[in-house]
This record gives C-alpha cells, structure tokens and sequence, in this order.
C-alpha cells in the first residue's frame, strides 16, 4: 500500500526531472511517529496482497480503490463487502483485519469460542486477484485484437506493421523459436498454452513494473500465481506422457541393481518430475519478487536520507533516482526473460515427455 | 511465511482467469494467428518460387531470342554472300558477253571493211583501166590523128614486141 505512495513519488520525480512539477506530499503508513521509515515494512507491504488497492496518500488522506471482500464462515455463512469498511481496524459483521500473528493482514473473524480464525473460504477479489483479472482482460483484448485483424486479411495481403506487427513478432519469436525446436512433433497442440502462459507472464510482468493503477501488483511474485502457471505446465507435461517416457522414470536405462529390488532410480525419477514444476514455480516468483523488492528499496532511500537531512536527502535522491532507472530498465529485461524462460522450460518438458522408443 | 504459502483464494481466481484466458486464447486467439503466419510464410515461399520460376523462364527466352538473332545475322550473312557471288557472276557474265559480241562485231566490220575495200580496189581498178582507156582513148585521138603518128606508133609497138 504504502509503496505505492512512494511509487508515485518517484514518478512525481521524474515528473520534476522533465519539467513537470506535481506539488505531492508523500506520506507512509511505514513512518513511524519519529519519523524513521521502516523499510521492510514498506516492501513486505508492496510485494504481499492486500485486501484494497492503494493509490496514494495525499496529506493524510489514503487514496485507494475499494475491493470486494468475499469470505464464507462457518459460524456466520456467506458474506460479500467491500474493503473500505475494514479501514482501521474497524471490523464489519465480526470481520476485521487482524493486525499481527500469523494471519496478520489478512481477514480474520472472532468465534463465539472466543477464538481468531481466518473464515473457512476466502475467495476475496484481493489487489493481487483483480490485477490478475485486468491483465487477463488486456490479455485477451490484445490477442482477440490482433486474431480480429488477421481474420479480415488473407496471406497474400501486406504484412501487418504497427502494434500488431510487434504482436506478431514476439507470436512468431515464441512459435519457432521456443516451441517448434523444443517441443517437437506435435507442437500445434501445445503451442496455444504456451503462447498464453508466455503472454501472461510477460504482460504481468510488465504491468508490475508500472508504478501506478492498474499496474504496480506484484502479480507473478506471487507463490499462487506461479504455482498455478507451473501445475499446469506439470499436467501438460505428465498428462500427455507417452510410453517411452513413462518407461525412462519407471525402468530407466540403468544397471539393474539400481532399479531392483530397492527402486532406486525410479525414486528419484518421479522425485524429479515434482523438483521441475518446483523450480519453474520458485524461479519466477523469486527473480520478480526480488525486482520489485530491489527497487523499492532504492525508492526507500530518498526516504531515509531525507530524516537525515536535506542535503543529504537532496543527493541522495539524485542517486537513488539514476540507481532506479537503471533497475527499471533492467526489470523490463528481466520481465522478458523470465516469461521467456519459463516457456522455453515448459517447452522443453513438454518435449521430453514426447520421446519415442528409440534403438540403440 | 505468507510470501511462500500459496493463498487458497487467489490460486482460485488464478485458475479461474488463467482458464478461461487460455480456453478464449487457444479457440479464437493464437490458432488463427500462427496459422495465418504459417499462411502468409507458405504464400511467401510459393511467391518466392514463382518468381524464380518465372526468371529462369525469363533466362530461357532471352538464350532463345539470342539464338533466334544469332541464326538471322548468319542467314543476313550468308544471303549477302550469295547476293555478292550472282552479282559478280552476272557482271563477269556480261563482260564476258559484250566481248565475245563486241568481237564479233569487230570481225564483221572488218569483213565489211576487206568487203569494201576490195570492191573500192575493184572500182578504182575499173575506173583506172576506163580512165586508161579513156587517155588512151585521147592520146590516140589526138596523137594518131596525122598519117605519120600513126606509124610512128605501130612502129615503136612493132619494136617493142621484136624486143620481147
């Protein structure tokens, strides 16, 4: 949340830096009445979820757009609210956002037993789950857009140029150069899910890299968004397995002691196809998380230094500005290769699991 | 820690949005527009062929027209050749002709001239003889006119075929 006060205040910079100047005050939450700034505070607040999606601080006024809450207990049933009514701490039907312990952030109910659960179902529209929903959108409106403009062409027509020809670009990029060398035979009928899972990650980790609504969500820094990416990856790896493959993990080509009687080989076959989805999951999540995290720390220095004085503060921010160019423009990078990554990954994978018997 | 515990909710709202994103996608997104690429890159090839189709065609009525110029300068060449041969065929014919006429024409004058001359010879002979004639004719008749002239004469004649 408060990160992104401070977001905008780094684009207010750059705003300054061009010539326009935004009178903003920036203020945190993370600011303690002395007015240190708690660092991890701000980022484990910035790359977390939340049940809002704040804006800004403008004086001591919070900006921010209200998010339905959606939780199912089962002492209280089914209940849908919006999130401003949790502002404060104040709670609404028993529910109310619990400020420490293990559930700390998140919307906890008191029991009659005097108790402090989370509700048995919490399908909340968080900040992390509508950012998911706006990008699907954009996603889709993109890629309809640009399927919408080939329909209306036959092959013989010109080549497209614009924005629909740097759709194709990257379409094409991915088609033959990821997903025909990698998954070979067959490759039609898994390039649609690669193409998606690409364009997903890709367009999420862009959208994270845009410090104000309706980007800024550190969508695929998060453990649930990767996950699910890589379990999919993992049926369509496993579900479509041919003989061969599953011959390969179950009865590898090994001495025959290592396969029998103690399955050794196999052990560590089938250890190895969980260890697979397990890295692409904790490789996004990590390499985006730790973007998001670098540059907000950077962010966090103009505010440091500034308790400390205005010179100081005043050069340090000067630094602190080029240091988050320079990470932005390396986060655009990475934003890339990470949703390139993880499709050549699954590619590969995919292709693994396509082996045919082959003599020796 | 909550960075690493997946949230029940919003793996439910990933798998909800990611599905239908991925079922619109791969119905109505991508499948059109990588088989519009592969389209357009088969349209592209087969141009591709077509064109050098169409230059090797090219190539070969360009070989063909060379050819064709070839075979019409050498038949130009030789038609003049023939052309020069009964030219100077003709002429050598013709010199040929006019000496053999302007010969014979030649001769015939000169037959003509002998022919002339001899009757000329003849003419003048016979005019000569009458001419003689005629001043022997005179001479007598002036010279034998008197007695004694014609004695004198008969006399000389009488010596002259003694002498003989």
């Amino acid at each position: 949340m408060n990160s992104h006060t401070i977001r905008t205040y780094l684009l207010t910079m750059l705003f300054c830096l061009t010539g326009v100047c935004l009178p903003l005050q920036a203020s945190s939450n993370a600011v303690s009445e002395d007015g240190d700034v708690d660092i991890k505070e701000v980022i484990l607040d910035h790359i977390g979820d939340a049940y809002e999606w704040h804006i800004m601080t403008w004086g001591d006024h919070h900006i921010s757009i209200p998010l339905p809450v959606i939780v199912f207990s089962q002492e209280k049933g089914f209940h849908t609210f919006l999130s401003h009514k949790l502002h404060h701490g104040e709670s609404y039907n028993g529910f109310y956002l619990a400020t420490e312990g293990d559930h700390k952030g998140k919307v906890v109910e008191t029991l009659s037993t005097g108790e402090t659960v989370r509700p048995v179902i919490d399908l909340s529209l968080t900040k992390i789950a509508a950012s998911i929903l706006i990008n699907s959108l954009l996603l889709v409106s993109i890629i309809l857009f640009v399927s919408r403009w080939y329909s209306r062409r036959s092959a013989s027509d010109d080549a497209p140029r614009g924005f629909v020809g740097m759709i194709e670009m990257l379409i094409v990029m991915v088609y033959d150069g990821i997903i025909k060398p990698s998954v070979g035979k067959d490759y039609e009928r898994y390039a649609p899910y690669l193409l998606t899972a690409f364009f997903f990650i890709f367009l999420s980790n862009l959208m994270g890299l845009i410090p104000i609504f309706p980007g800024g969500a550190n969508v695929t820094g998060n453990i649930a968004i990767t996950l699910v990416l890589a379990i999919c990856t993992f049926l369509a790896v496993n579900l479509f397995g041919t003989r061969e493959y599953w011959r390969e993990i179950l009865w590898p080509d090994v001495p025959i002691w290592m396969k029998c009687p103690i399955p050794l080989m196999p052990v560590i076959e089938i250890f190895g196809l969980f260890t697979k989805p397990f890295a692409l999951t904790v490789r996004l999540l990590a390499n985006i998380m730790a973007g998001h995290s670098v540059i907000l720390a950077l962010v966090c220095i103009i505010f440091v230094t500034h308790s400390m004085g205005a010179l100081l503060g005043g050069s340090m921010t000067v630094v602190s500005l080029l240091f988050c160019t320079f990470m932005n423009v390396l986060e655009l990078l990475v934003a890339f290769i990470q949703a390139y990554v993880f499709t050549m990954l699954s590619a590969v994978f995919i292709g693994m699991s396509r082996v045919e018997h082959h003599e020796k | 820690m909550s960075l690493f515990t997946p949230d029940v909710g919003l793996i439910f709202w990933m798998l909800l949005s990611f599905g239908i994103v991925f079922f619109v996608l791969a119905k109505w997104g991508f499948p059109v527009i990588t088989r519009m690429v592969d389209d357009r890159k088969r349209f592209i090839d087969q141009s591709l062929e077509a064109a050098r189709e169409a230059n090797a065609k090219l190539e070969g009525i360009k070989a063909e027209g060379e050819a064709l110029l070839a075979q019409a300068r050498e038949e130009q060449r030789l038609i003049l050749k023939d052309a020069a041969n009964t030219r100077d065929r003709i002429i050598e014919e013709a010199r040929e002709k006019a000496r053999t006429e302007g010969a014979l024409m030649l001769e015939e004058a000169r037959q003509q001239i002998q022919h002339e001359k001899e009757v000329a010879i003849r003419d003048i002979r016979r005019q000569t003889a009458e001419l003689a004639i005629e001043v022997a004719e005179k001479i007598m008749r002036t010279n034998l006119t008197t007695e004694r002239q014609q004695m004198n004469l008969v006399d000389r004649l009488l010596d002259e075929v003694e002498k003989n």
